[in-house]
Formats: structure tokens, sequence, C-alpha cells
């Protein structure tokens, strides 16, 4: 029987953007079991409920993460708005769905040239990188920022989107479209990627459903669940349908990412077409009494903020489930029977995000 | 053998010339809404104080006595909260980021906003309707 001996992976490592440190006991060069710790940056958000008011709050559940930043401010104001009985506009769902898709985008593309480059092909991730410029490109023209939109408001937007910007926006849709298809063409018809991919970190419906995974990881196994299809925002009104592979591996949890990426593009072509006209926002007066579990969509999967308040301008309690955290005990299944090699690629296959984990 | 998917790009990718600017040849792309930093002009602010009320992260500091307005850029994370509360236009978001520091330094303005002298008071019945007017419009 080979020695076992344990190879520490990560807090720092080239594949890694964020800390998360891995133990994996190795027989040879396979991997037997794999040990998780995170803690590495966690500031305390939740603690800060206590200090902001309940409306400047949205800023700092916006700073949660870089990545999905409009959808944890559209998620936390969702809440709020629940708790304080507020009707959002119509054009405002429709704003946020807009700049959700958005975020969905170049959080996808960001995802892919970071895969790329965790399986050695370069010039795939800088391709990748390429294209999720364009979409920043965007955000910033619309809301001001590139990745911190600052938009997302309790009762509504902040900003609007002029009807100028939205044909110029159309237009641009269909070429960019047509370069993601020749992006995702090359991830799920290359041979040289299928055959890195096909079989890695494989894990079975059940298996994910059991251990509670969410988003891409999950609906790679085949599990259909989509926080969209309830239709929060304006996804009720646009129709909205998951995307689902059935395979379990990294190849299925690669294609649901690209198909999410053609899905994304087609919610927003359709939000533009129907955008409705009318105000953005409406006034918010009290101070919100009560609790709700808010849930939304994000990138890698379904975010929960509880909220609790007391009638004071301050929250009293605020708890935010995010998806990386629910994906972890997933990708502690998967690494065992991986080799040591594969082991960057199964890990990113999960879109770990930390600073969302640790808050 | 499908292995030349990429290869389209690639040679796109070759003839098409370089996909990122030369800054800093080229300045850095900015749009009219970038949020880069928040400007004062001091000769305008009426020291209301509503800027330090609205600002999230407490980064604005105001003086009322002293007429001393004063910014935190370490704090600031330019949401733009303020510029739109700013009743007077005095407060503006500038397109251009704040060059990197090593200190942490306050940004301090002396407010020169000088309250206009009221007009000479001409008699009672003709002043009352004068602001009256002023008022409505």
């Amino acid at each position: 029987m080979p020695e076992r001996i344990i190879v520490p992976f990560g807090p720092q490592h080239p594949v890694l953007p964020e800390p998360i440190h891995v133990d994996l006991v190795l027989e040879d060069e396979k991997v037997v079991e794999a040990i998780p710790s995170i803690g590495y940056i966690h500031r305390g958000l939740e603690q800060l409920v206590q200090k902001r008011e309940y409306t400047e709050y949205v800023y700092v559940a916006e700073r949660i993460c870089g990545i999905c930043s409009f959808i944890h401010a559209l998620c936390y104001s969702q809440g709020i708005e629940h708790i304080m009985k507020i009707e959002v506009p119509d054009r405002a769902r429709y704003l946020r769905t807009i700049w959700s898709e958005c975020s969905r985008l170049h959080s996808h593309l960001l995802w892919l040239g970071l895969f790329a480059d965790s399986m050695g092909f370069e010039n795939l991730f800088m391709r990748s990188w390429q294209l999720r410029e364009s979409v920043l490109d965007v955000l910033e023209d619309t809301t001001g920022g590139r990745v911190i939109q600052g938009t997302c408001k309790v009762g509504g937007v902040r900003r609007d989107i002029g009807q100028e910007k939205l044909d110029e926006m159309h237009r641009e849709l269909d070429p960019f479209e047509q370069k993601c298809r020749d992006l995702g063409d090359v991830f799920l018809n290359d041979e040289t990627v299928k055959y890195r991919l096909r079989g890695l970190g494989v894990i079975t419906k059940d298996e994910a459903y059991a251990l509670g995974a969410a988003g891409p990881t999950a609906r790679g196994s085949g599990v259909a669940m989509d926080h969209r299809e309830t239709g929060y925002a304006a996804y009720g009104d646009l129709g909205f349908k998951p995307v689902v592979e059935t395979a379990g591996d990294c190849y299925a949890r690669c294609a649901v990412r690209v198909k999410e990426v053609y899905a994304s593009i087609d919610i927003i072509r359709r939000a533009i077409e129907e955008m409705p006209e009318g105000p953005i926002d409406v006034k918010v007066k009290g101070t919100p009494d009560g609790e709700y579990f808010s849930r939304a969509e994000q990138p890698r999967g379904e975010v929960v903020h509880y909220l609790r308040g007391d009638g004071s301008k301050h929250l009293a309690r605020a708890r935010i489930r995010t998806p990386t955290l629910a994906n972890i005990p997933p990708l502690v299944k998967m690494l065992p029977g991986a080799q040591l090699a594969d082991v960057p690629v199964v890990v990113l296959s999960i879109d770990p995000c930390i600073s969302c984990t640790e808050r | 053998m499908s292995i030349f998917q990429m290869t389209k790009t690639v040679i796109r990718n070759l003839t098409g010339g370089p996909a990122t600017r030369q800054y800093p040849a080229v300045p850095a792309r900015t749009c009219l809404l970038t949020r880069g930093h928040v400007a004062i002009d001091p000769s305008t602010c009426r020291s209301c104080g509503l800027c330090s009320k609205r600002c999230p992260c407490e980064a604005i500091r105001l003086d009322k006595e002293e007429k001393v307005w004063e910014i935190d850029r370490m704090r600031c994370i330019a949401c733009g909260d303020c510029v739109e509360g700013c009743p007077f236009g005095s407060l503006t978001m500038e397109q251009s980021y704040h060059p990197p520091v090593t200190e942490h330094v306050v940004e301090r303005y002396t407010i020169t906003y000088v309250k206009p002298e009221k007009p000479e008071k001409k008699p009672a019945e003709e002043s009352t309707k004068e602001e009256g007017v002023g008022e409505s419009a």
C-alpha cells in the first residue's frame, strides 16, 4: 500500500484568485481525501448592519463580493422592500434584470477565462477576458462603475438608462453573441478541452442534491434548480428556463456556464425590447419592522439574505448565505479520485468566491 | 478531429491589432457617468451639511463655524450620494480617479461662499411683495 502524504493546496496558489486552503491527502499522485479550511478574509460585514442605516447597508451588501456585487445589492433591497411592503416600479424591475444579467455575463466570462487558464489554455483565457471587457464597458456607461455598480437602492434604482443607450446596447448584442458563440464553441467542441475535462470531478444528481449544491454546480449534475424561475425582478414577465446538463463532471459545469452566457444575452435582449416606461424609484418612508428570507440567483448559485428589522433605522440582524459556502461540501466529494495535477481544475469548476463565503 | 476551433479567432486577433490601449500614451477609457472622485466648489457651498449626513462611510466632515469642508479620500467610496443630495450643485463627480497615495491624507477646503447682502430695506409694503414673488418662483 502506498504511503499517504498531505499536500497543502492554497491559500496562495496560482489558480486561486482568493485564499482558500485545502489539505490534500495523497496516495502517490491520487487524492484520497480533501480537508478544506476557510477564514482568511473574514471582514465582519454582517455585524456592520447594526452600525449602518438600512438604506446605507446596500453599499456594504454590494461590496461583499466584487463580481456578483449587483445581485447582492438586489437581494438585500428586495428583502427590505418585502419587509416594508414597497412596490417597486416596473421600469426599475426591468433595469435590475438587465444589470443582473450583465453581472452574470461578466462573471461567467471571467470564470471561463480563469478555467481556461487553470487547464493551461492561455489563448482562450485572454479571449474570454477580452469579451468580458466589452460587458464591463456597458456597465460603466450605464451605471458609472465597472464592477461596483452602486445603482440599486431600496425602493428602485438610482439611474435610468436612456432610450438611445438601450438601442445601442440592443444593436451590439447580435455581434457580441456571435463572438460569445465562437468562444463557447471552443469550450464545448475542442478535443483538447474535452479530453481535459470529461469524467473529471464527477458528482451525481443525488449527491449534489443531498450535499446542497447550488447554481451551475447543481445544474451540471442534472438538478434543475434556478431561483430565477420563481420570477423575482422581471424574470417572471420575461419567462425563464434553467440550463441543465446531466453528466456532473467538470465539462458539464463548464457547458452550463457557456450556455448561461447565451441565455443571459437572450434575457437582456428581451428585457430591452419589453422595457416599460415610467418612474424608476419610489420614495421610502419609515423603518423596517419584521423579518424576511430574501433569495436571488447569483452567477455561482442561490444567495440568501436573512434580514430582521426591529423598527429602528438599523437592522437587528443580517445573515447572508452565499453559494460558494454551499458548494464546498460537493467540492470535498469531487476531489477524491482525482490526480494531483487535476485538482486546480476541479477546485475552479465550482467557481469559488471566497470573499462571498466569508463576508 | 476538432482541435482547430480556436484557430479562426487566433488569426483574426493576429491581424486585428492590439485589443488593449497603449496606456499611458493613450488615456484610460472614461464615460460621462464614471465615478472617479468627488470635487467641491467652495465658492458655492452654503454649509448646509446634507453631504456629511448622507455619506454612508462618514468620509465627509463639515465644520460650520470654521467654514471648513473635509473629505477623507481613503474612506470615500465614490458612491455619489452626496452629489445627488447637494441642493446647491457645489459637489460634482469627476471622471478621473484619484492617484494612489501612501499616506493617509484628509483634504481640507475652506468655504469661501459669502452670503449676499440683503438689498436695502425699502418701504415695508414693496419689500414684502418682492419676497413673495421670489419665493413662489
